[in-house]
């Protein structure tokens, strides 16, 4: 017996798969290990859309509010302050101020003003539209990973998709409860304004249209908790949480859980203007387009800082005030696809997956070495090494292993046996034909070298292709067969042929040709 | 190559009903292709079918929605056709609600595809077919000759074709791991056609006859033995794959199964004789590599002397 480069190279990458699937098959707590897909694991998988023409509005919105906010700081006299998509337009009542209304527009980014006479037009280009919509993508992808870092499970995935897609995935979600506790902390807008109510008509409120109170330019809002108590306030608002700094949960006097929240400087400041210019009027608190509260304004309010309060649970709390911390979403956004997988289920379809693996590799061994006999035994030899390099290298790039994974290593069980097979066929022509045992195995390696690779480089395209199109799960499968077919060239061509050439002198000395390659007589 | 006039005969009326097949019950597309909603769910006893029927009746969300057994009886799927687009109450939940009081049961999966995910996988999928198909091709038109890839492009579209009849019979819904067998299938199936192309190229370069039917018949026996056990060790893991490996994975094993049958018997019976058909040309070939051969030999010689002659 003498050592070979092959048998030193099959070797290594012997150790290289025990050493570095130990941590995966063994559990330790150390090293790299393979990541069980959702769908063995459980857990959530969404895709989500973006409604980016809700950003522009909000866009629109908001500088009307700044134009709004401006005339009353300036004592400039304007009327009629409307809005649709994608412009603004109001009238300056007085011609001589029109100049320092325009200065103060042109400081807007990406928009076009008009005016006929009086009336000004603020429009939004195209462009500024398009990067509206883009930053609404990103900013969303932002808020909710921001959420979901601070919601307390594992590794959570946020991230692009293409180009208007954002893709989720939780892994290790436990119950239902949890699952919809996420997706209530992933949706929602999370957008606090403060408002006015409109005091003049405000007792009219019962009797109003939403059509009526737009023409005041007000909104009918309703109560979080009771929906059959409306408000009458101003569409426009006083700020919005753009300007919050800050949010957490604290307790009332009553040990009822509030949000407090801080405001930034220019917030604090148009904060306390208002208030100090409407003592006696009602301020509604509105989040997400429900009025938590609307309490008088007694005095003028500095600091700004305030609460939220409303009948939630500590748990609603808590995930509001994540919400509010990590900022509203520009945009809303809706559900394009969804997979989630309960823990049990991921839990039997790795016991069901086991047992195929399992049964289909006892299966092929026995066969094999029915079939070939020494030959037989050589080749499940590369056979065990293929599972565990398999394994190695998923662990080492931490690689995703799926159901679909699982049955592409059960598939490899069955095909990497093939170059071995169609080379131990090679060797025994060569011996039916009367070479010496050092030929026969030379030969029959170097003949069988270019169908193995031919055949194998065709399965490693559909697989490359099925990869790069495939999705989730899918691509579990892709990496798992191109891993084994990779590593099948390395231990059942190489690996097998160093065994043999380690054993040759011995196999010719014997001459027993059943024994070593199954052949009879 | 007597038998393989009754071989082709076989394949082109299994080819040909698989295609009837498709024309007329069509592919039952799942949700990952046409959109739609999947729940499973798992009860504590058997799963009170009926009762779950009458409980989602009413609801126009769950309108044509069908429930059959999975796997087992006290499991259950329910599809339908409708998507919502609510992140934080979708048709799931929903369904959850709606069977409160049928039972003590647990939603396992809950697949939810949108319309335009939908057609978008569907778009990818097809094209990652035509893209696997056009990568082979141009693999093998570039190792072999043109004629060795359309003979094998033609055993890869009749297992295609015959695996997609056999989903269409049992009327399994075709998602994307059936098309990732698809996949499988195609470079499975291609797999055996090389082994087998592999010796008659062996056999057409050493051998003096130039009778092609000669050389492939050789080939194909002399192949047979390694064709057969391969697609043994295949069929059994695949078999157990089928058997056992769970309800989840059942469409993907079948199409395998039928995938590494269909890949075998094509390989010996369909790509070779597609092969003679095309006429090619032993002496041809001969003359090629000769002339290769030749040319070889004449630059090494104008090497030679261009070296000899600079020193």
């Amino acid at each position: 017996m003498k050592l070979n480069y092959r048998i030193v190279i099959f070797a290594l990458a012997i150790i290289f798969g025990i050493g570095f699937s130990a941590p995966s098959l063994l559990q330790l707590e150390d090293g790299k290990k393979v990541t069980l897909g959702l769908d063995l694991q459980g857990g959530l998988h969404m895709l989500l859309g973006v409604k980016t023409e809700e950003a522009v509005k909000s866009r629109i919105k908001s500088i009307a509010a700044s134009v709004k906010h401006f005339a009353e700081r300036e004592d400039v006299l304007i009327d009629n302050l409307i809005f649709d998509e994608s412009s603004v337009s109001f009238e300056v009542l007085d011609s001589d101020e029109l100049p320092k209304v325009k200065e103060f527009l042109a400081e807007v980014e990406g928009s076009d003003i008009a005016n006929i006479g009086e009336l000004l037009t603020l429009t939004l280009t195209p462009e500024e539209v398009v990067k509206t919509e883009k930053e609404a993508i990103s900013q969303a992808i932002e808020t909710i990973r921001n959420r979901l870092d601070q919601f307390g499970l594992a590794e959570p995935v946020v991230a692009r998709q293409g180009e208007e897609k954002i893709l989720v995935q939780l892994a290790g979600i436990k119950t239902q409860e949890e699952e919809q506790r996420a997706r209530e902390l992933i949706s929602r807008a999370a957008k606090l304004e403060l408002m006015a109510v409109d005091e003049e008509r405000a007792a009219r409120v019962y009797n109003m249209s939403d059509a009526d109170a737009a023409e005041y330019g007000d909104v009918i809002l309703s109560d979080v908790k009771n929906p059959e108590i409306k408000y009458l306030v101003r569409e426009i608002p006083i700020l919005d949480g753009g300007m919050l700094t800050d949010a957490s949960m604290g307790f009332d006097q009553n040990n009822r859980p509030l949000i407090n929240f801080k405001l930034n400087a220019e917030g604090a400041e148009i904060f306390g203007d208002f208030t100090g210019r409407s003592v006696g009027k009602r301020l509604a608190v509105v989040l997400d387009g429900k009025v938590y509260s609307a309490p008088n304004i007694n005095e003028r309010i500095g600091g700004g800082s305030g609460q939220i309060s409303g009948s939630y649970t500590v748990m609603e709390a808590k995930d509001l005030a994540i919400a509010l911390r990590s900022g509203s979403l520009l945009a809303p956004i809706y559900l394009m696809e969804k997979r989630s997988v309960g823990p049990s289920l991921g839990a039997d379809s790795i016991k069901a997956s086991m047992v195929a693996l399992i049964g289909g590799f006892i299966l092929v061994i026995i066969f094999m070495v029915v079939y070939y006999r020494a030959a037989g035994v050589i080749a499940n030899i590369a056979l065990i090494a293929n599972l565990f390099i398999i394994l190695a290298v998923m662990s080492l790039f931490g690689a995703t292993l799926t159901l679909p994974g699982m049955a592409g290593i059960v598939l490899t069980v069955g095909m990497a046996v093939d170059a071995n097979v169609i080379i131990s066929e090679r060797i025994r022509e060569l011996v039916y034909e009367g070479k010496s045992m050092h030929k026969a195995i030379e030969d029959g390696y170097s003949n069988a070298m270019r169908a193995i690779l031919d055949a194998n480089i065709t399965t490693l395209i559909a697989a490359v292709v099925l990869y790069a199109y495939g999705t989730g799960a899918i691509k579990g499968f892709a990496i798992t067969i191109s891993i084994g077919i990779l590593a099948s060239m390395l231990t059942a061509i190489l690996g097998t042929h160093g065994i043999y050439q380690m054993l040759e002198a011995r196999i010719a000395k014997s001459k027993n040709n059943r024994f070593w390659f199954g052949i009879k007589g | 190559m007597g038998k393989s006039k009754i071989a082709m005969v076989f394949s082109i009326v299994l080819v040909l009903a698989s295609y009837a097949l498709l024309a007329t019950k069509g592919l039952n597309y799942g949700v990952d292709f046409a959109g739609g909603t999947i729940v499973q769910v798992k009860y504590d006893t058997t799963a009170p079918i009926d009762t779950m029927r009458d409980k989602l009746k009413g609801n126009e969300l769950f309108s044509g929605a069908s429930i059959t057994e999975f796997g087992s009886p006290d499991e259950v799927v329910i599809r339908m056709k409708s998507t919502t687009g609510s992140v934080t109450v979708d048709i799931g939940d929903v369904t959850r609600e709606a069977l409160k009081g049928s039972g003590n049961f647990e939603i396992r999966r809950v697949d939810i595809v949108g319309p335009k995910v939908g057609s978008e996988l569907k778009e990818k999928g097809i094209m990652s077919l035509v893209l696997a198909v056009i990568g082979i091709l141009i693999y093998v038109a570039f190792r072999f000759e043109w004629r060795f890839a359309v003979a094998s492009i033609f055993a890869l579209i009749h297992d295609v074709s015959i695996a997609l009849g056999a989903i269409t019979l049992v009327g399994l819904d075709v998602n994307l791991d059936v098309l990732a067998a698809l996949l499988t299938i195609l470079g499975y199936s291609l797999n055996d056609t090389i082994i087998v192309f592999d010796r008659i190229r062996e056999g057409v370069t050493n051998s003096k006859n130039s009778e092609l039917a000669d050389t492939i018949n050789e080939s194909v026996t002399r192949t047979l033995a390694r064709t057969t056990l391969t697609s043994l060790t295949t069929f059994f893991v695949v078999f157990t794959l089928f058997m056992f490996g769970g309800e989840i994975i059942h469409a993907f094993a079948f199409t395998l199964l039928v995938g590494v049958v269909v890949g075998t018997y094509s390989s010996v019976f369909v790509a070779s004789p597609i092969l003679l058909w095309f006429g090619f040309d032993v002496k041809l070939y001969h003359e090629k590599l000769a002339a290769k051969a030749k040319r070889e030999v004449e630059k090494q010689r104008m090497r030679d002397q261009y070296e000899s002659g600079v020193m």
